[in-house]
């Protein structure tokens, strides 16, 4: 097990905190909304064969609210300021939910220090009609509920992350995600027109029982992006199958991540 | 004191059990409860009510903004200000508020405002408000963005009323290549703005600053009269005595024959208004990003829209004042001495409250309190200040 180094960098003046751990490729991990800072086992496992990098986003957690931050294309041009920053090549970008909506517009803009692109129940395009969960009308519990399939697992999220001092943290991430998120809903309107230019090796990683995004989702990431040839649609998994579905999901993306280095 | 008739236009036919059922009449709560006919009736009794007031001799009428909600009927309040500006003949016409930060193009509350205050030949107020969280998620408009909305709203507003058009007009969220509105507003430089708030101290502090009228919405009176002396305070800083009219109490009064009488009248009606009408989750009422983080944690400790709330809660608390011709008099003195305004916002009709008992209340405020308190001014406040 590698324990993660954490430190806080400065990219043009924002100061972030980001958490590095093992060595290889580069595993740029963005994490999800209403949350920073996780260090999940699986980036432990994950770490064996590749440099894990997990920054806090701009605005969520330990990082600063840099004056600019408005939209996810702030984030996703802020993030290619830190890749040249780190000087970070052939790169594994994995994003889950909001940040995967980062990831995608990464991707877009310019794949150029990228080796490949994990989708995992990201945000960010809108297939109409799938009933979802509205995050801003539910209680803090409710929405953690919402995160899972396994409610032993929600309980467990529950304690840890709903304490009075965690409250500030919770209300900042919170307060990010409405200003990046609130309208539209979750999604942009532009990102689809776009995601034609992904032709890089894309992984899409998706909860079967996802009830904020469903597998529907999973669909329409794959007919919208070129490059996603592979979903792995994992059974008894809610919107975090990193966490509820650890092993199966470290498999899927050393699986996917075999194929670049046998290709390299 | 200054009286005026605070009129909500509740949905008042609404089923209560309903709002029960789905946890609030607010934004989720379904316009299938809405029946066109009773609603248009709805409008018409209410835009009587206003037009008695003003043959009463009340000093104003208030209309608000509120949207997709039984709790009032007035998503655009110009189309009633419209109405009122001139059957209306002699009171003060206002709206407490628009909610600027809803808009995205605000000039549109320059424009009717200044057609208003034309209409009227300058008996218009101008109110602007941010909205209550719940219009947020009703308008899909960012919540994260509603301070700086309303500041550029506001100033947008302003200077379109102040400085000869055309000019340009760049912000973060509104841009203009010609702000250049038709009609100027009739009065000089432009209506009386007036600022209703929840008690947030920085709106506070900003309506002392800019010497506005600052109105207080549904509070306890040892709470309002807090908020207000935060208000002298601020004035005595920007070096002014602000007069007493600056400051509004929005407050609710039932009169009848007995204390005993009217509590048992008002009772249903208040009740409704207060625990049906009003109720709504807190994550309705408070978005992230609407406050700051310390104020959204104050008021989520408090928990100010989860307890039911009684009559004699809402009068022993000093929210609204209900009994007999007398006590309401010497309540409503005690409490302008408490707090030190000289503005009243006064629900007559709330809730559920019929049509006749709401004539009933209005023509009993008016023979047997409007004339006891017209020329009273608020007493100690001085020393008040002074401690």
């Amino acid at each position: 097990m590698t324990e993660p180094t954490a430190t806080k960098i400065s990219v043009r003046g924002c100061g972030i905190a980001l958490r590095r751990a093992g060595a290889g490729r580069p595993l740029l991990y963005l994490h999800r909304a209403n949350d920073a800072g996780e260090w999940p086992p699986c980036w432990d496992d994950l770490a064996a064969r590749q440099d894990v990098i997990a920054p806090e986003h701009p605005g969520f957690g330990a990082s600063d609210t840099p004056a600019w931050l408005d939209t996810i294309p702030d984030l996703a041009n802020f993030y290619l300021d830190l890749i040249d920053q780190l000087d970070l090549a052939n790169i594994y970008l994995v994003g889950h939910d909001l940040g995967g909506w980062i990831a995608a517009e990464i991707a877009v803009r310019n794949p150029r220090r990228l080796a490949s692109l994990t989708l995992v129940t990201a945000a960010g395009i809108l297939v109409a009609g799938e009933a979802q969960s509205d995050p801003f009308l539910r209680t803090d519990e409710q929405r953690l509920r919402d995160l899972f399939h396994d409610q032993a697992r929600a309980d467990e999220m529950i304690a840890r992350m709903l304490r009075p001092e965690t409250e500030d943290q919770n209300l900042k991430n919170q307060t990010t995600t409405a200003r990046l998120t609130w309208q539209p809903r979750g999604y942009d309107p532009h990102l689809a027109k776009w995601l034609h230019r992904i032709t890089l090796p894309t992984l899409l990683v998706w909860g079967a029982n996802d009830k904020l995004l469903p597998p529907a989702y999973a669909s329409a990431w794959q007919k919208l992006v070129p490059g996603a040839q592979h979903v792995v649609l994992l059974p008894d998994c809610g919107h975090l199958p990193h966490v509820e579905q650890r092993a199966a999901f470290v498999g899927a993306l050393e699986k996917f991540f075999d194929r670049m280095r046998v290709a390299a | 004191m200054k009286v005026f008739n605070f009129h909500l236009m509740p949905y008042r036919h609404v089923d209560l059990d309903a709002i029960e059922r789905n946890g609030s009449a607010w934004v989720t709560f379904s316009n299938r409860h809405y029946d066109p006919e009773k609603g248009a009736d709805l409008y018409h009794e209410y835009l009587d009510q206003m037009e008695l007031a003003d043959r009463l001799g009340f000093d104003g009428v208030c209309l608000n903004e509120h949207h997709q909600t039984a709790y009032g009927m007035m998503p655009i309040p110009g189309v009633l200000a419209g109405a009122l500006a001139r059957s209306v003949k002699r009171a003060k016409l206002a709206i407490l508020g628009r909610a600027l930060p809803l808009l995205n193009n605000p000039l549109m509350v320059a424009e009717e405002y200044a057609m208003l205050d034309n209409l009227t030949r300058g008996r218009f107020i101008a109110g602007f408000v941010r909205g209550i969280g719940a219009e947020y998620h009703a308008m899909g408009i960012n919540p994260a963005h509603s301070q700086d909305r309303f500041a550029e709203a506001h100033d947008l507003v302003v200077r379109a009323w102040t400085e000869p058009g055309p000019f340009q007009y760049v912000g973060k969220h509104y841009h203009f290549n010609y702000v250049n509105v038709w009609p100027r507003p009739w009065q000089t430089p432009h209506p009386p703005i007036w600022i209703p708030s929840q008690g947030s101290s920085s709106t506070i502090k900003w309506a002392a600053q800019m010497r506005y009228t600052y109105a207080q919405t549904l509070s306890p009176i040892t709470v309002v009269a807090r908020f207000f002396q935060l208000y002298r305070d601020e004035a005595d800083k920007a070096g002014y005595v602000p007069s007493p009219d600056q400051l509004a109490w929005s407050n609710t009064i039932y009169v009848a024959e007995t204390d005993a009488k009217a509590m048992r009248e008002a009772r249903p009606h208040l009740e409704a208004l207060t625990n049906r009408f009003l109720k709504m989750p807190t994550e309705m009422l408070l978005p992230p990003g609407y406050s700051n983080i310390e104020s959204i944690k104050r008021i989520r400790a408090v928990k100010v829209t989860g307890k039911p709330q009684t009559i004699e809660d809402l009068v022993k608390n000093g929210v609204v004042i209900v009994g007999s011709p007398n006590t309401v008099r010497e309540k409503l003195a005690e409490y302008q001495d408490l707090a030190g305004f000289n503005t009243s916002l006064t629900k007559t009709q709330f809730g559920t409250l019929p049509d006749d008992m709401a004539r009933a209340n209005m023509t009993a405020i008016a023979e047997e309190i409007l004339p006891h308190v017209r020329d009273r001014l608020p007493q100690g406040i001085k020393q008040a200040a002074a401690e």
